[in-house]
């Protein structure tokens, strides 16, 4: 009797961990999944105008987070590079201090819009794993490509395949 | 056994289960700001680094137990 009781109450137990895992970890955006509108979420900066159309790059990073650095220098030398051609990047920061936010891109200074997700809910929309993540968006506002991290030139050489395969 | 004993045995399992629960966090990876601070590097002092190491393999008696050389006496 003991032990049937021990095995139900642990039948249970083992339920509720399974539930409680299943409603907690959010499916990440992945390739063929729409991306939110960005204009949706409250984003603190200037969003750049008509987006519709465009190929858009959408990278997710951070003050504290030091491939994010790494990857800054790179992601503006593509954005000088095909923003004529129609490629539009945007800098998404997730910071929660606007002061550090600054701090680092006036050492890092970029080309690009960078933008503050204030309340963080586009980022838990996106629901992304790594730091810093980068998502090529098509012109019908598609994900094509996920960037999970930057592996430096090899990043860099994908990322300009992948550019050129859209924007033509 | 009468019905409502069993019905409440039944909802102890959940029940602990969601209390035990309610004190876990998933860290996501945007929220790890105030972890990657330097502060929270525990490498961060190396003079307490090696003061505390130099305790510990001297209290354990197991000197070179962490990769060094070292013949496990704490004499050094």
């Amino acid at each position: 009797m003991y032990s049937e009781k021990l095995i139900r109450c642990l039948v249970i137990c083992t339920t509720s961990l399974l539930l409680y895992a299943v409603t907690s970890f959010a499916t990440p955006l992945k390739r063929g999944d729409a991306f939110p509108e960005l204009g949706s979420y409250q984003l603190e900066g200037t969003l750049p105008e008509r987006l519709q159309g465009k190929v858009l790059l959408v990278d997710f990073w951070a003050s504290w987070c030091a491939p994010c650095r790494r990857s800054f220098a790179v992601y503006d030398a593509l954005h000088d590079k095909y923003q004529e051609k129609g490629l539009v990047l945007i800098g998404i920061s997730v910071d929660d201090d606007v002061d550090m936010m600054q701090t680092f891109l006036e050492k890092n200074p970029v080309s690009f819009p960078v933008l503050r997700d204030v309340g963080q809910q586009l980022v838990a929309q996106c629901s992304i794993k790594t730091m810093p993540t980068l998502f090529l968006i098509d012109q019908q506002g598609v994900v094509r490509f996920v960037h999970n991290g930057f592996g430096g030139e090899e990043t860099k050489e994908q990322l300009i395949a992948q550019i050129e395969g859209l924007i033509e | 056994m009468t019905a409502w004993k069993r019905c409440k045995q039944l909802r102890m399992g959940p029940v602990l289960t969601l209390f035990i629960l309610s004190g876990c966090a998933q860290v996501q990876p945007w929220e790890r700001g105030t972890l990657s601070e330097y502060t929270m590097r525990p490498d961060r002092d190396p003079l307490y680094d090696a003061l505390t190491e130099h305790i510990y393999f001297s209290r354990e008696a197991a000197s070179g137990g962490r990769g060094v050389g070292g013949g496990g006496c704490g004499c050094n």
